[in-house]
């Protein structure tokens, strides 16, 4: 079992993208790993394009970084050109473009969201290739995979704020719990006509799934706190 | 009269056969096993996962179990070997007590038995892909080692396999004592169990402690750790960086 601290930072991930009837939430987990090793344990994995259009990113970290970094370089210069915010799919193929002409250099997935006062709330996914679908709810990286199952029972059209955070807290939630490339905290931003809300949702502060245990301070609170022999009646 | 000449294809068979029977590579894994020697025994700690790759299959296994009356073997690396392991230990603690002459295996005798199983294994190049950690206490001494896939074999004050090797040794190397408590050698466990469950990917939330003294052998219920985030700087790291991490 190989440290391997030279292996490149690689955020294994699991990213989401839902839209609401108003906007959209993107979600992340928290976990950037080198090799096996988790380098960072509380990385923020959904980054600002402009005031209205975020991307979460997966795969490489360096070269999503990069890409976004450009993306927001030319989504600035395009803004103040325009003279009002950009639209979401404006960003969306910028990102393609980036991602599409650089495919045998790059390993990023990315989903790309925000509001607009054109189309209101969108998701675009651009995966490894640079391929662009425009989705009304988007999963990727590698905690994706346990999860086509649940959105495919658990995703309804025109859900509240509310439920479309709930439902990508608990999502990437379930990720972090079989996918040991994801882990660590639960990050949503919400985009709306009103502006944008980071949340923050510890690991500690989310749902028991199965065959996981109410966390405890120590051994010692257990074995104090017993009392009567375990099997008495 | 002619006669053909015998085209031996026995190697290519037999080479074939050989290389199917081989451990290769492991397949579902535990991670790593933390052990120290305390005031009145041994404890040893380890959380319960089984990873099939990057993914947390298992979240029930046991990886620490009582060998006779002295001994605890924890386990980390390939599962399907460690139960094969158990079996071979099973099979010899029977024999053990079929003599019926009042002894019994101490912890000393399963290590040195587990070292040859292990090095055997490795130069016949079929390893058991486990790192083992073998700790105990007879007749008042404690004893606690560990044997790798290669046959590697020693004893210490404290050991770890796996990620345990690079993130709770440095822990134990600074905060171990010879006469901790009981509760003391816990918390020590578990400062260690944190940071790997922090910094390990294939760590799961959900562990054993096991102590062997004198008296017997203890594996506690499963339990899980809290854990903090709640450090201003995991809040908004990127406010002052966007698209850094």
């Amino acid at each position: 079992m190989d440290l391997n601290l030279d292996a490149p930072h690689s955020m294994g991930t699991t990213i989401i993208g839902v839209t609401y009837n108003g906007g959209v939430v993107l979600g992340a987990d928290s976990r950037t790993s080198t090799g096996m090793y988790v380098a960072n344990r509380a990385s923020d994995k959904i980054t600002q394009l402009t005031d209205n259009v975020y991307v979460c990113r997966s795969g490489s970290a360096a070269d999503s970084q990069v890409v976004s970094d450009y993306v927001r370089y030319f989504l600035h210069q395009h803004t103040i050109q325009l003279g009002q915010p950009a639209t979401v799919k404006v960003s969306a193929n910028l990102i393609r473009m980036l991602a599409y002409n650089n495919k045998n250099m790059l390993q990023t997935g990315l989903i790309v969201g925000g509001w607009d006062k054109y189309e209101g709330g969108k998701i675009y996914g651009i995966p490894l290739g640079g391929t662009v679908v425009e989705q009304p709810f988007a999963i990727g990286g590698s905690g994706s995979s346990y999860l086509y199952g649940f959105f495919d029972q658990a995703w309804k059209e025109n859900m509240t704020k509310e439920e479309a955070e709930q439902l990508v807290v608990k999502a990437v939630s379930l990720a972090i719990a079989r996918d040991g490339a994801s882990g660590g905290v639960v990050r949503t931003v919400i985009i709306n006509s009103e502006g944008v809300t980071r949340n923050f949702y510890p690991g500690d502060k989310l749902q028991l799934w199965h065959e996981e245990l109410e966390p405890q301070n120590s051994l010692l609170d257990i074995l104090n706190a017993a009392g009567p022999e375990p099997m008495a009646m | 009269m002619t006669f053909t000449i015998p085209i031996d294809n026995g190697d290519a068979v037999k080479n074939a056969e050989a290389d199917s029977q081989r451990t290769l590579y492991p397949y579902v894994t535990g991670t790593s096993i933390v052990a120290i020697k305390y005031k009145d025994g041994v404890l040893m700690a380890s959380d319960m996962g089984g990873s099939y790759g990057s993914t947390l299959r298992y979240k029930n296994i046991e990886r620490v179990k009582a060998i006779g009356k002295h001994s605890l073997l924890g386990a980390s690396g390939e599962i399907s070997d460690f139960q094969e392991i158990l079996r071979y230990l099973d099979e010899l603690v029977l024999n053990d007590n079929m003599w019926d002459d009042g002894n019994s295996f101490g912890p000393k005798e399963v290590h040195n038995y587990l070292t040859r199983v292990m090095y055997n294994r490795r130069n016949k190049f079929n390893p058991l892909w486990n790192t083992l950690v073998l700790g105990g206490v007879k007749n008042g001494e404690s004893y606690l080692g560990m044997v790798s896939m290669i046959g590697v074999s020693f004893e210490d004050n404290h050991v770890a396999t796996g990620f345990g090797n690079h993130l709770a040794r440095p822990i134990l190397r600074d905060e171990w004592r010879a006469d901790l408590s009981f509760e003391e050698g816990v918390k020590l466990l578990e400062k260690c169990m944190r940071v790997l469950l922090y910094r390990d990917r294939s760590a799961i939330n959900k562990l054993q402690i096991a102590k062997i003294t004198e008296e017997g052998v203890t594996v506690s219920q499963p339990y899980s750790l809290k854990t903090f985030w709640e450090f201003q700087a995991f809040h908004n790291p990127t406010a002052g960086a966007q698209g850094s991490w």
